[in-house]
């Protein structure tokens, strides 16, 4: 290997890519660190390497840095991070570092960032339930351990306290501790960042987290390389410490805004929008880092947080990431508009893994026909809504609006609920019961005859 | 062999000089690790190699080793109930020897050599045969016979065949005496992914695949043979597609191919597989099933390569006589995989960044379908059917339109019937089978002699409801004369009662061709009788009161066995219910 060497033979700089000539025996993948003229230093790692020549990506960004005068070194190893359980309550920028002014970590282990995938057949299939305290996430679009479930929002919306709200209340049934947070922030702006430490302080809720942090103002390029060291540090906890961890990665539009920048930075052929033709690859090497395995105690639960762009849900962004992920919550402007919150919109959002969580044993055995139930008044709700601004309410039949005031009362009582306001998934349940008390038995065809008699007592 | 140096790494692509005379798509060892990598580009003595595996921290000046052939996927007893990568490496295998996170640069046999398989010959010494001639059987699984073939390209004289007994998969079972010398015969052969297996003629596919799913089997049926393309957004409902026709179809051999697609996805067929029972042979579903998972965090360039791996096992048991149905879930992967490697080989791109050799690409490997006589006579079909899924769930990008051009039977799913909960999401009005004319005389016989002309008939009521739906949104549903209330009334039933199926419902995940051809027949039934019953001066709202809807609302929930007993009551029923409202047919 290479490993010491400095070169100085710098060809060429753009965007923040570095590219040196005359080297020999770079590895691909391999770490460098790049000496400037005033003695400071930055990390890189190639991007191409060839017999002559390396092309290098350089985290902290290329400004200052000149063709002359600076010198590149090439440390022989990929990209590793050093963790050790003391990992726990501390926080780090984008590329690994303190920054809480703590000491160094000393690591137990040092793994490469890009971890490797799971094997399909050592995969333990998710199914065990994670109470969050948010009806319509628990009913409606059910978490479970080991599932990646992205919440979707625009600008403006409060993602960030309901991401905060689900970190400080999930929790899964009879099972007290071994729970931790991963918290990776990509880009976002110091009063983002510095409301979830707040948060997390007030909660108590840092003192099982780790939290990795890159700021709006920090290079992009280091957006790259946090997700993949939280997910490293995710994975450590989870299957070398039998931990379950949350991880929150937010935003995840940030990160993929850097793929795109140095995709172009690096003149490769664009894909829609722009962004680089491996965005499904490079975003699954990330999410797919969520899961269970047999034989171990752990689980690593992804929530990433993204913004849609303009709200449109079909943009490559979003539309990759639901792809891959397993469901989706769907925030709604309208609702937030109407001052709902959370402003989750049950019609577009859905869990993949829920049917495995929920039910006999599990929640309830009423849970499956309750959260159909209410998705179909709603649904159904939502659509009179439309039709009543045309032909006016008068023009509705008896039934018609009772399907209306059930979708009134869903989004007043059953979305509604205050940030600090922790339901157990036996209330949310009597929250939905309660609303189809408001609509005749004959049209709760979602739900099981017994059911109807248990809650909402025998007719004759 | 060739021995060349590693002088450039970019991700999957590596470039090596001194490869003078290494093949196009031969297949090379890749540096001191020793990766799986194929040739993809030759200029002068430089050859362009994908990586099978991930290349961080190779350094140029490592060394390429060709290997003599290209890709190429061993055959043989041991396949069934198996999961293998892309380039049909054992999951299991490599799990044993690298634990639950791959580690690259594994090895591990597509097939135990060591075990030993139970050899029954049926062809004996001084027999002539040929290529693809059956010499004897393996019992593989309860639910598959293997059937020992002579490899393609060879013919000649048997010239010694062992008794039956127990051998492994590299042992010789017979000598064949050919024209060029003995040639060994062993339960396994090689082949080639990326050549089709040769056949000796293709026919027309005339008998179609049933699915269990009422708007694929009784609307758009894909014939066995034939070719299907389900493309939908996300959350409409592809991979419950697919998998429930892993599940049902009637073919004999199922080849499941993940294709960078989720893990917890593979974990849950492998999951739910051994599980689940074959209606027809009453054994485990995995015991026909052969998967191929290359999840989308797995080497792209091994994505790119498991379609083909697919395929060359789909062809395998078809040349043994087997009825073999092939799902790729997702071919948009494949697609891209090939647009990630054409992208850092720096090639001229097409559309949307696509290599120009998409379609040539596509359309080849949907000719690998196909029911066919192979080399030494017999039947067998390979059906494939392919998910794609379109970026924003735009169906004008390039995957979709290539695939339509070369596809036959087009199963739309659509998002706003999926946000509707109406599952499977498949758009009656804008998908179709091609195959649905040669496929009719073989439903006629075995459903009803009227089949086609009750599909019909529902096919033109859906189309009909669709003009009205418009209507009745400008001016309300009163406004429509009682005839064609009625029809709403009637498509209503055809969508949410015979199209609608829930695929949790233990009676309704599977709908025997039977069943569903007296579901439609009922339905239509009734609106005969409510169109008669008009005629006498019945009001709609008498019609749309009847308490027979509740009955066929709830049909398929009915016992699939006794469905002809119940629907014989249901008629009576009817009957009785229309003479009460006045509408009798005296």
């Amino acid at each position: 290997m290479s490993k010491g060497v400095e070169y100085t033979s710098i060809r060429e700089i753009a965007g923040p890519l570095l590219i040196v000539e005359d080297v020999d025996g770079i590895a691909f993948g391999e770490l460098v660190e790049i000496k400037l003229d005033n003695g400071d230093k930055r990390t890189g790692q190639v991007l191409e390497a060839r017999d002559d020549l390396a092309v290098i990506q350089v985290f902290e960004g290329t400004r200052d840095l000149a063709t002359k005068g600076i010198s590149v070194r090439f440390t022989g190893e990929t990209m590793k991070v050093g963790l050790s359980k003391d990992i726990i309550g501390r926080i780090f920028n984008g590329v690994g570092k303190p920054i809480d002014g703590g000491p160094a970590i000393i690591p137990e282990k040092r793994v490469d960032v890009n971890g490797l995938p799971i094997n399909p057949t050592a995969r333990e299939f998710p199914d065990e339930f994670i109470q969050t305290g948010i009806s319509t996430i628990d009913v409606m679009n059910t978490l479970v351990r080991g599932q990646k479930l992205p919440i979707f929002s625009e600008a403006g919306l409060p993602h960030n306290e309901l991401a905060a709200q689900i970190a400080r209340q999930a929790k899964v049934k009879g099972d007290g501790g071994n729970f931790a947070v991963v918290f990776a922030a990509m880009g976002i702006t110091f009063e983002e960042s510095q409301f979830f430490m707040k948060d997390f302080e007030r909660t108590g809720a840092i003192e099982n987290m780790v939290a990795f942090i890159n700021l709006a103002d920090d290079p992009a390029i280091e957006r790259i390389i946090t997700p993949r060291i939280a997910l490293s540090a995710a994975e450590y906890l989870a299957f070398e410490h039998d931990m379950h961890i949350l991880v929150i990665l937010t935003d995840m539009t940030n990160y993929c805004e850097a793929l795109r920048e140095i995709a172009a930075a690096r003149n490769e052929i664009p894909g829609r929008r722009g962004y680089p033709g491996y965005m499904y690859t490079d975003l699954a090497m990330n999410y797919e880092r969520a899961g269970k395995i047999k034989g171990k105690k752990g689980s690593v639960t992804q929530i990433p947080i993204l913004t849609m762009p303009q709200g449109d849900i079909s943009h490559p962004i979003p539309d990759l990431t639901g792809y891959i992920t397993e469901g989706q919550i769907v925030l709604s402007k309208e609702l937030h508009t109407k001052g709902i919150y959370p402003p989750i919109n049950p019609l577009p959002s859905l869990s993949r893994l829920m049917n495995e969580g929920i039910g006999k044993g599990k929640t309830r055995d009423d849970h499956a026909g309750v959260s159909n139930q209410l998705y179909t008044v709603y649904a159904e709700g939502s659509e009179l809504r439309d039709l009543v601004a045309v032909v006016g309410e008068e023009a509705l039949s008896v039934r018609d609006k009772q399907f209306l005031d059930g979708a009134e009362a869903f989004e007043r009582t059953f979305i509604t609920q205050s940030k600090d306001d922790n339901r157990d998934i036996a209330a949310s349940l009597t929250i939905g019961w309660d609303i189809f008390k408001l609509i005749p038995k004959t049209e709760l065809k979602k739900l099981k005859q017994e059911h109807i008699d248990k809650h909402l007592g025998k007719t004759e | 062999m060739v021995e060349g140096i590693i002088i450039k790494i970019s991700g999957p692509v590596v470039v090596a000089k001194d490869m003078a005379g290494v093949k196009m798509y031969e297949v090379v060892r890749v540096g001191n690790e020793g990766l799986i990598g194929e040739v993809i580009e030759l200029f002068k003595d430089r050859a362009t190699i994908q990586v099978y595996e991930e290349t961080s921290g190779m350094q140029p000046g490592e060394k390429v080793v060709s290997q003599g052939q290209s890709l190429s996927v061993e055959l043989g007893p041991g396949i069934m109930g198996n999961i293998y990568d892309g380039i049909m490496r054992p999951l299991k295998q490599i799990q044993k020897k690298s634990g639950a996170f791959m580690a690259r640069g594994i090895d591990a046999d597509a097939i135990d050599h060591k075990k030993k398989w139970k050899f029954v010959p049926s062809a004996k010494k001084g027999d002539q045969v040929i290529g693809g001639q059956i010499i004897g059987e393996v019992a593989e699984t309860s639910a598959v016979v293997q059937k020992i073939m002579i490899p393609p390209r060879v013919s000649g004289e048997i010239k010694k065949i062992v008794k039956t007994g127990e051998y492994t998969v590299t042992e010789s079972i017979a000598t064949v005496a050919t024209q060029d010398g003995d040639v060994e015969v062993q339960l396994s052969q090689k082949w080639p992914v990326r050549n089709p297996r040769p056949v000796k003629s293709k026919e027309e596919p005339t008998i179609p695949l049933i699915s269990g799913l009422r708007i694929l089997d009784t609307f758009n049926p894909v014939a066995k043979g034939g070719t299907a393309a389900t493309p939908g957004a996300f959350g409409t409902g592809k991979t419950v597609t697919q998998q429930s026709l892993a599940k049902w179809c009637n073919a004999d051999i199922i080849v499941y191919i993940g294709c960078g697609e989720r893990g917890n996805e593979m974990t849950d067929v492998l999951k739910t597989f051994p599980e689940l029972v074959d209606p027809r042979s009453g054994k485990p579903l995995l015991e026909r099933t052969v998967i191929i998972a290359n999840t989308s965090n797995m080497p792209v360039a091994a994505r790119e390569a498991s379609v083909y791996t697919g395929i060359t096992i789909a062809e395998y048991f078809r040349d043994m006589g087997y009825d073999v149905a092939l799902m790729a879930d997702s071919t948009s992967r494949w697609a891209e995989a090939m647009r990630e490697i054409s992208s850092r080989l720096e090639e001229m791109p097409g559309e949307e960044g696509y290599p120009a050799y998409l379609s040539t690409r596509l359309s080849q490997f949907y000719e690998r379908a196909g029911r066919v006589t192979p080399l030494a006579g017999g039947n067998g079909s390979v059906t494939i059917i392919g998910a794609i899924s379109p970026p924003g769930g735009d169906f004008s990008e390039p995957v979709t339109q290539n695939t339509l051009r070369v596809n036959k039977t087009f199963w739309a799913l659509d998002k706003s019937l999926a946000s509707k909960r109406h599952f499977p999401a498949i758009n009656w009005l804008t998908s179709y089978s091609l195959y649905l004319d040669t496929v009719t005389d073989w439903f006629n016989e075995h459903s009803g002699s009227d089949w086609r002309d009750l599909r019909d008939k529902a096919m033109g009521l859906l189309q009909k409801e669709d003009q009205l739906q418009e209507i009745v949104q400008l001016v309300g549903p009163d406004a429509l004369p009682d005839n064609e209330r009625v029809i709403l009334e009637v498509t209503k039933m055809l969508r949410e009662d015979f199209l609608q199926q829930n695929a949790f419902l233990e009676e309704d995940a599977y709908c025997p061709i039977e069943k569903q051809y007296l579901m439609l027949k009922f339905i239509l039934e009734f609106y005969d009788r409510a169109q008669e019953a008009l005629k006498k001066g019945v009001k709609t709202e008498a019609i749309a009161g009847l308490a027979i809807k509740e009955r066929i609302a709830r049909m398929k929930e009915a016992k699939n066995e006794t469905f002809g007993d119940h629907y014989k009551e249901l008629q009576a029923e009817m009957s009785s219910q229309f003479s009460k409202v006045g509408g009798d047919a005296q």
